[in-house]
């Protein structure tokens, strides 16, 4: 039997002509509402005890009303949720906190909420009280609190007690990193004791490295359901479509999506960035061999034509940049009309991230002197740890500690 | 409806936490407290007796007691009190705890006890306070007061039963909410509560009969002002329309509870 089951689930919200039609309905008279709007339709899942599973989807595909649906809140329209197990969720940490109690009143009443007797809270109070670790304050009214302080012990009551499914929103990306790590680690451990782990998240980053199977949700149906690289990547290609703008960027030669600035004597007609296994890629794994391919065309007689690149982090910071004329493979004398093929292969040495690449066509060693075409934010990729250690910063930089 | 009183008794300790929260919460950094709760009910007595009881006091038959008209005003808001008090929280209390309700699942049957615990509880404080009151003005306890309490539980489930209904109701009509106050003060002058129904014209007494809270008032009056027992078919009357309230009442709330959320 399986943990969670849901089954032909479907939600409407229903809207009538007059409210009075619809307490007539309740009275059991056969009233018709005037408008029915399905936000889920069809939806059949089952999970399975252990499994960590995330949901993703754009914002209005039905995520929070699947979720609503799964720990009871909402009531579906149609088909059904079995659950065979308790379920908790952290999806509004803080609900129902009242700012004149004290953290420990609220701890109480919380776990009240969430259905314990007394003897059950006061044998957890302790563990709570530890690992929200906000001292004495626990003992204060909550309007005294940070708002970091009111999460952590809202986190600590929603997790007080290990449930069969964890529902986790992207509430969790709040709070300081100290306490982030910690929940996340009691996440782990709660999915090594066996909850199954139902992660609401647009982090890839999080669900990758949390989650066995992800759910993509679209327009209140689930399209893709399987692995979670491979589901994100269709997530991605959606979004791609929706802003129109592809990965590769192509064809600027139409004039209409001329964002280069320069003389436009030559010009970058395609880049497109590939990954170790040949696959034009945006999610890339720490030191990944990659290789960004770029097509300039001649459109006029030019002496010498020097290609730069550089790799920017998301605030804008280079992290690495060069161009042919330090690397000596300066053009020279290229004709109107010629095409030549850039390859430049790296390691995406970099840390977990989102990075632009920045490509500029010019005369000289800079781009001050006749600058053909600049393209800042002509690609963008982001970078994600699947198998290094975990690091943080800004660069890969492998390293062997020995203790002795 | 087994199963709503069930899921109740379970959140049975969550129930009562909730009640002595909101006490705390209510009074928290006030100096009084919890005499509040007494002061305000109070206040309106001291004030309708001063600027009535001239008009009013020679009107009260059949008792010699000079503060009679302040005894005969303080047994009829007992009643009022605790029949307004649960009617008017029950009147917002899905559309205030809405945010609750869609992020928490939990059964809502708590949501209107914890109310009526609340309100039970101010009103029992509230009689005691007069019994401190009626004392000073010599007029003591007596067994006959042991009426109140099902006098008290009749209040209850008919002021539940049209709470409950109005409740939820005005979660799709919101202007439920704003328009039945107006209504509960007409009513609040329509009932016996700060002039004796003695006052009103011979022809037009028998339209008293349509009004629920009449009966409940003139029992409290027989009770706490007379030592008389209540007309006992007057309340039961009273406690049979209660009880069809409070059946409608459940009924919708079951029909009503998957469809509140979605619109709150």
């Amino acid at each position: 039997m399986s943990l969670l089951k849901v089954d032909n689930l479907g939600k409407a919200f229903r809207s009538y002509r007059s409210e009075w039609l619809r307490f007539a309905r309740w009275l059991g008279l056969p009233t018709k509402p005037s408008e029915e709007h399905w936000v889920l339709r069809h939806i059949n899942f089952a999970i399975e005890a252990g499994e960590a599973i995330g949901i993703i989807g754009q914002n209005g595909a039905g995520k929070s009303t699947l979720l609503k649906m799964i720990t009871g809140t909402l009531q579906p329209t149609e088909g059904q949720v079995q659950i065979n197990g308790r379920i908790a969720a952290i999806l509004e940490l803080g609900m129902g906190f009242n700012p004149e109690l004290t953290g420990r009143q609220n701890v109480f009443h919380a776990a009240g909420l969430m259905g314990f007797n007394p003897q059950q809270i006061q044998d957890a109070m302790a563990d709570i009280e530890a690992f929200a670790e906000i001292g004495e304050y626990f003992d204060q009214p909550v309007r005294a609190y940070s708002s970091g302080m009111q999460m952590r012990v809202a986190f600590a009551v929603a997790t007080a007690y290990r449930p069969e499914i964890l529902i986790v929103d992207e509430a969790l990306s709040v709070g300081d990193s100290y306490f982030q790590h910690k929940s996340f680690s009691r996440i782990r451990e709660f999915q090594e004791q066996g909850t199954t782990l139902l992660i609401v998240s647009h982090d890839r980053n999080a669900i990758q490295s949390l989650c066995d199977r992800a759910i993509l949700l679209e327009n209140g149906a689930v399209i893709k359901d399987g692995n979670p690289e491979e589901v994100f990547d269709f997530y991605n290609a959606i979004i791609a479509e929706k802003e129109n703008a592809t990965v590769e960027v192509k064809k600027l030669d139409n004039g209409k999506v001329q964002t280069s600035s320069g003389t436009g004597e030559a010009r970058i007609e395609e880049i497109a960035l590939y990954n170790s296994k040949g696959e034009v890629a945006d999610f890339i794994a720490v030191g990944e061999q990659l290789e960004l391919k770029i097509k300039v065309k001649i459109y006029q007689d030019i002496e010498t034509l020097v290609l730069g690149y550089g790799i920017k982090d998301r605030l804008g910071q280079v992290m690495y940049g060069t161009n042919t004329w330090h690397t000596n493979q300066v053009i020279n004398n290229p004709k109107a009309g010629n095409s030549y093929h850039f390859k430049i292969a790296f390691a995406a040495n970099f840390g977990v991230g989102s990075y632009s690449v920045v490509l500029a066509l010019h005369a000289q060693d800079t781009h001050l002197e006749s600058n053909y075409d600049w393209r800042d934010l002509s690609l963008i990729f982001n970078v994600v740890n699947l198998e290094k250690v975990q690091f943080s910063g800004c660069s890969w930089l492998p390293s062997e500690i020995s203790v002795k | 409806m087994f199963n709503m009183l069930r899921s109740l008794w379970q959140y049975r300790h969550f129930v009562l936490s909730s009640i002595r929260n909101e006490l705390i919460s209510r009074f928290a950094s006030s100096k009084l407290g919890g005499l509040w709760m007494i002061i305000n009910p109070l206040a309106q007595v001291a004030i309708y007796a001063l600027i009535l009881s001239n008009v009013l006091s020679a009107k009260l038959p059949g008792i010699d007691n000079k503060y009679a008209y302040a005894i005969y005003l303080m047994a009829g808001l007992l009643a009022w009190n605790l029949f307004s008090e649960i009617v008017s929280r029950c009147l917002n209390l899905f559309v205030e705890q809405g945010n609750l309700m869609k992020k928490m699942s939990f059964p809502r049957i708590a949501l209107p006890t914890i109310v009526t615990g609340s309100c039970i509880l101010n009103n029992i404080l509230l009689f005691i306070a007069m019994l401190g009151i009626f004392a000073l003005l010599g007029h003591q306890f007596s067994a006959t007061m042991l009426w109140l309490i099902p006098l008290t539980l009749v209040v209850l489930i008919l002021s539940l039963g049209l709470g409950l209904i109005l409740g939820i109701m005005n979660v799709f009509v919101r202007d439920i909410g704003q328009g039945f106050p107006i209504i509960l003060q007409v009513w609040f002058w329509f009932t016996p509560i700060v002039y004796p129904e003695s006052i009103i014209p011979e022809s037009y007494r028998g339209l008293l009969m349509l009004n629920p809270m009449y009966p409940i008032t003139s029992a409290y009056h027989k009770v706490l002002v007379y030592n008389q027992s209540p007309d006992l078919i007057h309340i039961a009357s009273i406690f049979g329309v209660a009880l069809a309230l409070m059946l409608v009442s459940l009924f919708l709330f079951r029909q009503a509870s998957a469809e509140m959320v979605d619109v709150l």
